[in-house]
């Protein structure tokens, strides 16, 4: 029969691409495999304690990863603490308040644009902005913020894309019943998306903890000997008195400024550092870069693990 | 519950009685008097961008009564019921004209000065496709009342209580009413939908078809409550089924492309229609 012999093509057709698939697949995976293990073979001789605990020195063995590890989490506390409530903000206020038209389809068009610009474009426009125009200096902030610019685009879209697929009727009931559109966002909006939201959120922080470009563009420091002083310690005073210029601070200058001194120190990160360490010539760096990786990938795949978990949990409670 | 604002004092009460007659030419003495009016809807039309999809219709909803709107398919029936809690507001491009006034106060719903917001805390509405919150039982229907300021544990349980057993849930749902909401079925989601609307003790529900998406058992039971939530708050009902309409209601109107063609009570729309095309709708020869 003919029709018997078209299955059988097709058939044929379905196992071909299927076994095209996972040899494709299993090349990907291999290759990421290799690269994960020749890390790891490098790297673990490095990665102790001590490596975490230690400043940078000249000699690899004794140098450490303390100030780029402090650095990575403090610009991604900025970063997170600006970036995402000015994102979700402006992805709700997008979806929700503007009328839809050609107007708000320009605007959509261009934050898309945004989230593929290249990073360094970010940090020569945040070299400008933030350290020549506000006088902000190579500091915690002035990165915190710079990479702040890089995550917003990734984090109004995902936040649309989330509100976007709650369905109308979720709106409507609530507007039925008299909610205002502040309580619709509040009451419904927000929660339903939570999960869609930290998705896009994690992902694009994940993105900004490996960057470089626009951090070394700012003028990020490589070999930072020192930490940002903790708040209201002897060291966040020094500094305090430093910015006030004056031995004798008032009381808001007192109240304030010790509690912020971290955010106007120089800084460096993770990537920073690894970059610093590859080139050195020799190889007597190698396991420290190595290691570094190890520490990056770690938190990176945390995050991402965080991110499914959420999802998980959001999609198991509500389902479209 | 009353909400009073100044919104509602600047709009003139009206004299109801003066003016109830049903579509262009329906005889005044097929109503029965003593039911007082609720709503009073006047040359009314409604338009999305040019196109007017309710034409200059006039009728009556009569207090604590069932009043259903029937029609073919796009004939306005949806279009109409979401005026009188002004849902087209959320959308651009829609435009009101002419009057719907509620009674006894006797301001017009869809002036644009009246707050869309008092008008949904006043007259509540049940979808066609049961839409619960992704919330547990018990704060679906809770929602409404905290939208209105009710904080109180005890009072929040009473009165969810009362509404899930005025909405003939409560049996099925009294032990598990911290669970989620989208957990039950179709019919039961619907009657959730229902305790939701009533909660807030409005003075109008408002039912856009709210059986299609269910099993002849689960709408004989909306059709039930129905029947037992009249004589305590006016219904506006939309439906396809004109058996529904038949069952249910006190009041029938039949609307076709926009315009209101006939309204009565409902025996009389399905036994001795004034009209032609509604005899032709009744008895199936379109829609
Ligand atoms: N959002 C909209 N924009 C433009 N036109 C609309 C919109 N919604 C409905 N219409 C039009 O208005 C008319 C009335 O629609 P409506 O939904 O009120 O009909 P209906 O009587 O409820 O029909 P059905 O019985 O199928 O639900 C139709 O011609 C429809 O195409
Ligand atoms: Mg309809």
């Amino acid at each position: 029969m003919d029709i018997e012999r078209i299955i059988r093509r097709r058939r044929r057709n379905d196992v071909l691409f299927a076994l095209t698939g996972a040899t494709i697949t299993a090349a990907v995976l291999l290759v990421l495999g290799a690269l994960a293990f020749t890390l790891v073979r490098e790297g673990v001789s490095r990665l102790d304690l001590d490596f975490l605990r230690s400043y940078p020195s000249r000699r690899a063995e004794r140098a450490g990863l303390l100030p780029a590890w402090v650095g990575s989490l403090l610009v991604m506390l900025v970063t997170g603490l600006t970036g995402i409530p000015l994102g979700i903000a402006a992805g709700v206020y997008l979806e929700e308040y503007t009328r839809k038209g050609w107007f708000a389809s320009i605007i959509e068009l261009n934050i898309t644009n945004l989230a593929g610009v290249p990073s360094i474009v970010y940090g020569l426009m945040a070299l400008g902005l933030f350290v020549y125009r506000f006088h902000l200096g190579p500091s915690v902030i002035a990165a915190g913020l710079t990479l702040a610019l890089l995550v917003l685009p990734i984090v109004i879209v995902a936040t649309r894309e989330t509100l976007k697929s709650i369905p109308q009727n979720m709106r409507e009931a609530a507007y039925a019943l008299g909610a205002t559109r502040w309580q619709v966002v509040r009451h419904h909006l927000l929660p339903y998306s939570a999960g869609g939201i930290s998705t896009g959120v994690i992902i694009a922080m994940s993105r900004a903890i490996g960057e470089t470009a626009p951090l070394i563009a700012i003028g990020a420091v490589a070999f930072v000997a020192f930490l940002p002083p903790v708040p209201y310690s002897a060291d966040a005073f020094a500094v305090a008195r430093e910015w006030a210029g004056s031995e004798q601070l008032s009381v808001v200058e007192a109240a304030v400024y010790p509690g912020v001194a971290w955010l106007g120190t120089s800084f460096t990160v993770v990537p920073i550092q690894m970059f610093n360490w590859i080139s050195r010539p020799g190889d007597d760096f190698r396991a420290n870069v190595a290691a570094a990786g190890i520490v990056l990938i770690v938190a990176t795949i945390g995050l991402n693990a965080v991110a499914i978990l959420i999802r998980h949990r959001m999609r198991r409670r509500i389902k479209w | 519950m009353v909400i009073g604002s100044p919104a509602l004092m600047h709009a003139q009460p009206r004299d109801a009685s003066a003016d109830h007659r049903h579509g262009p030419d329906a005889p005044d003495a097929a109503m029965p008097a003593q039911a007082s009016i609720k709503a009073q809807v006047k040359d009314f039309s409604f338009y999305y961008g040019q196109f007017q999809a309710v034409k200059n219709v006039s009728m009556t909803i009569r207090e604590h009564k069932v009043t259903a709107l029937i029609g073919p398919s796009g004939c306005g029936k949806t279009t109409l019921l979401r005026c009188f809690n002004r849902m087209h507001d959320l959308y651009p491009n829609t435009r009101y004209a002419g009057e719907i006034r509620l009674l006894p106060d006797g301001f017009n719903i869809v002036d644009r000065r009246v707050n869309p917001i008092e008008m949904r805390m006043r007259i509540s509405m049940v979808f066609q496709k049961p839409n619960p919150f992704p919330k547990s039982i018990f704060e679906n229907v809770a929602y409404g009342l905290r939208l209105r300021g009710v904080s109180s544990r005890s009072e929040l349980a009473g009165r969810v209580e009362h509404a899930l057993r005025g909405a003939a849930l409560w049996e099925e749902v009294k032990d598990r009413l911290k669970k989620p909401g989208f957990d039950l079925s179709g019919g039961q989601q619907q009657r959730l939908c229902i305790a939701r609307a009533l909660a807030v003790d409005p003075e109008m529900i408002l039912f856009d078809e709210p059986t299609s998406a269910l099993d002849p058992i689960a709408t004989a039971k909306i059709e039930e409550l129905v029947h037992e939530l009249k004589g305590r708050v006016t219904i506006l009902i939309v439906t396809h089924n004109m058996q529904q309409a038949a069952r249910v209601s006190d009041e029938t109107a039949f609307m076709y492309l926009g315009e209101l063609i006939e309204m009565d009570r409902t025996s009389k729309i399905f036994q001795n229609p004034s009209k032609q095309l509604t005899e032709q709708y009744i008895t199936g020869h379109f829609g």
